[in-house]
């Protein structure tokens, strides 16, 4: 097959379209079936195995729903949060000169590295009871955002950073020269070219927020209602031995977050329509 | 091709030299972690006698429910040291572990706790009793109950002391309500719960004597205090079906029992359960001592307190989680 392709002399394209094409094909729907698809489908089927009567009612639990609810909102939040100061991040990192840039550079990845179980203890150090700074959000809903922050830090400005890299810079003069202020010049132009990056980084960091337990499970107090996010919920159960109430959990969390995955990649593809033309 | 014959060689070396130490055999010890220090002596006294000479012991700890539910999926376990007797009982339900896994002279139980309060040095709040505990302005630590099986120890000693003072069964649960409302963090397990307190947060701290005595030796600025009405914390060692067919794991069971395991258990702050060793330490011994066990207090066994108190949805600390939230 490969060897008929060379003959042909065709475009390497087409060589890697039709022989390599099928390999990749193959590899990439193999890994996804064993590595993602089946776990999920593992999960489904596990949270329907006393019904779909139980299923409702284990979801739709006061506690579970609390929980659901305040997962969604503090990931939300920061996400949002992490729009703005990850676009930002990245911007000093690729337009301005100061020392030690590289080292600033290698230790935005660092919270990807550390178990997140050590992050919460950190941060539980620092920004607990007895902190050096006096400032105690542990064991509050700001504590579980302050943490939630740490963990998806790197999403948004590594999704950011090679587009701004890219990012022709005559543009940008062009506009300043015909008048346009530093304001303008960055909702009209930069903005605009950087939302898809944003929008995938805040995707990603939401999504991570979601599912985060290790650096949660610690800063947050896990009071039902108030500070309990679904992770926890779901560990709680699974430690209870209600297996079925902690699957039934994790599949409408995966739901709702599919869900937003989606709506998000559908804007990034909207606004990304006339590249492809 | 010389380089690969040397390689081949040094593999087939290690393989014989591996199979060499393990000739007395190997067991599987899956346990829960607080006790790893002492099981790590014990494993080395073990291999000193006769019966455990040669003998490879591969080691695990992690928290208990999850020792539990990761041998009840499949990992390879001769003997389970879990914290309380429903993680054994989830393997006997598997068929993992016989039934009659406590019919030893000791039921089973391999070293002993008691529930106590940690408190900051000085006592400042002058916490003595149960009582003071849901006084104002004092504020308690203790692990969630359903993330933490070891916390279920916590609230059966709370529940049990009521009930040893005198008060009944409605009154005794209106305290649980009354206590949780002082509670602001439920932290996953008591040794985060000890970290927590550590760094500051809250009054008292709900835990095991031995844990209070860990945080003493790590140089935590706190003492402990035992309260008169307080339940004894038992700790259960199981073979499995799979090391009942072993010689050696066998015998590492037994050797658990031996004077010099439970010197290594005390010496770690656990109270022994072979009554001459106890002797030689001076574990205090509260008045109103009482085990999961004491029919008269309300206590009927773990199977039935874990049903009446635990179940995740309609167990009375599932209400009283429920009434500190809304």
């Amino acid at each position: 097959m490969a060897s008929n392709a060379a003959v042909l002399e065709g475009p390497k394209q087409v060589v890697s379209g039709r022989a390599g094409g099928a390999v990749a094909r193959g590899i990439a729907i193999g890994y996804l079936s064993l590595v993602v698809l089946l776990p999920l489908a593992a999960l489904i089927w596990s949270s329907r195995a006393e019904g779909l009567d139980s299923f409702w009612h284990q979801a739709t639990r006061p506690e579970a729903v609390a929980a659901l609810k305040l997962t969604l909102g503090v990931a939300a939040v920061c996400a949002l949060v992490n729009a703005v100061a990850g676009t930002a991040i990245a911007w000093v990192l690729v337009r301005d000169r100061f020392p030690g840039k590289g080292v600033v550079d290698s230790v935005i990845d660092l919270p990807f590295a550390l178990p997140t179980i050590v992050a919460g203890l950190t941060l539980l150090a620092l920004y607990g009871p007895g902190g050096p700074f006096g400032f105690d959000v542990a064991f509050t809903r700001l504590g579980l955002l302050v943490a939630l922050l740490f963990v998806t830090l790197p999403f948004v400005v590594r999704a950011v950073q090679p587009v701004l890299l890219e990012l022709d810079t005559e543009m940008e003069e062009a506009a300043a020269s015909l008048g346009a202020g530093s304001f303008a010049v960055f909702r009209r132009i930069v903005f605009p070219n950087l939302l898809p990056a944003i929008l995938s980084g805040v995707a990603l960091a939401f999504a991570r927020a979601v599912g985060e337990f290790g650096a949660v499970v610690l800063i947050s107090g896990n009071i039902p209602f108030k500070t309990e996010v679904s992770s926890v919920y779901i560990f709680g159960q699974l430690q209870s031995g209600n297996g079925t109430g902690a699957a039934a959990v994790s599949v409408v969390l995966l739901t709702i977050s599919l869900g937003v995955l989606l709506l998000i990649g559908a804007f990034r593809r909207w606004r990304t329509r006339h590249d492809h033309v | 091709m010389r380089a690969i014959w040397i390689a081949l060689l040094g593999v087939a070396l290690l393989a014989g030299s591996a199979s060499g130490a393990s000739k007395g055999g190997s067991i599987d010890l899956v346990a829960y972690s607080t006790p790893k220090d002492a099981y790590g002596k014990i494993i080395s006294a073990f291999q000193k006698t006769r019966p455990g000479n040669g003998v490879d012991v591969s080691q695990s700890y992690g928290a208990s429910g999850d020792q539990a539910r990761a041998v009840a999926a499949g990992q390879d376990a001769d003997i389970v040291a879990l914290s309380l007797d429903p993680d054994v009982n989830l393997l006997v339900g598997k068929g993992l572990v016989p039934k009659n896994w406590s019919a030893n002279s000791h039921k089973g139980i391999v070293s002993d706790s008691v529930v106590v309060f940690v408190v900051r040095d000085g006592n400042p709040k002058k916490i003595k009793g149960w009582g003071d505990l849901i006084k104002p302005d004092v504020q308690v630590i203790t692990p969630n109950p359903f993330t933490s099986g070891g916390a279920r120890w916590n609230v059966m000693a709370a529940y049990g002391a009521q009930r040893r003072a005198g008060k009944s069964d409605k009154q005794a649960i209106a305290y649980l309500y009354k206590l949780f409302k002082h509670v602001p963090v439920q932290p996953d397990s008591a040794r985060v719960a000890l970290q927590i307190f550590a760094q500051g947060k809250g009054d008292v701290l709900l835990t095991y004597e031995n844990e209070a005595m860990y945080a003493e030796k790590k140089g935590v600025h706190t003492q402990y205090q035992t309260p008169k009405n307080t339940l004894l914390i038992e700790t259960p060692v199981a073979l499995t079906k799979r090391g009942l067919k072993k010689p050696a794991a066998k015998a590492f069971y037994k050797y658990l029992w031996s004077a010099t395991a439970q010197k290594a258990f005390a010496d770690q702050g656990y109270r022994p359960v072979l009554k001459s060793v106890a002797k030689t330490y001076h574990f205090y011994k509260p008045a109103g001592l009482f085990t999961i066990d004491t029919t008269k207090l309300g206590l009927n066994g773990w199977v039935k307190v874990n049903k009446r108190f635990f179940h995740p949805e309609k167990g009375v600390m599932a209400k009283v989680e429920r009434s500190i939230g809304q």
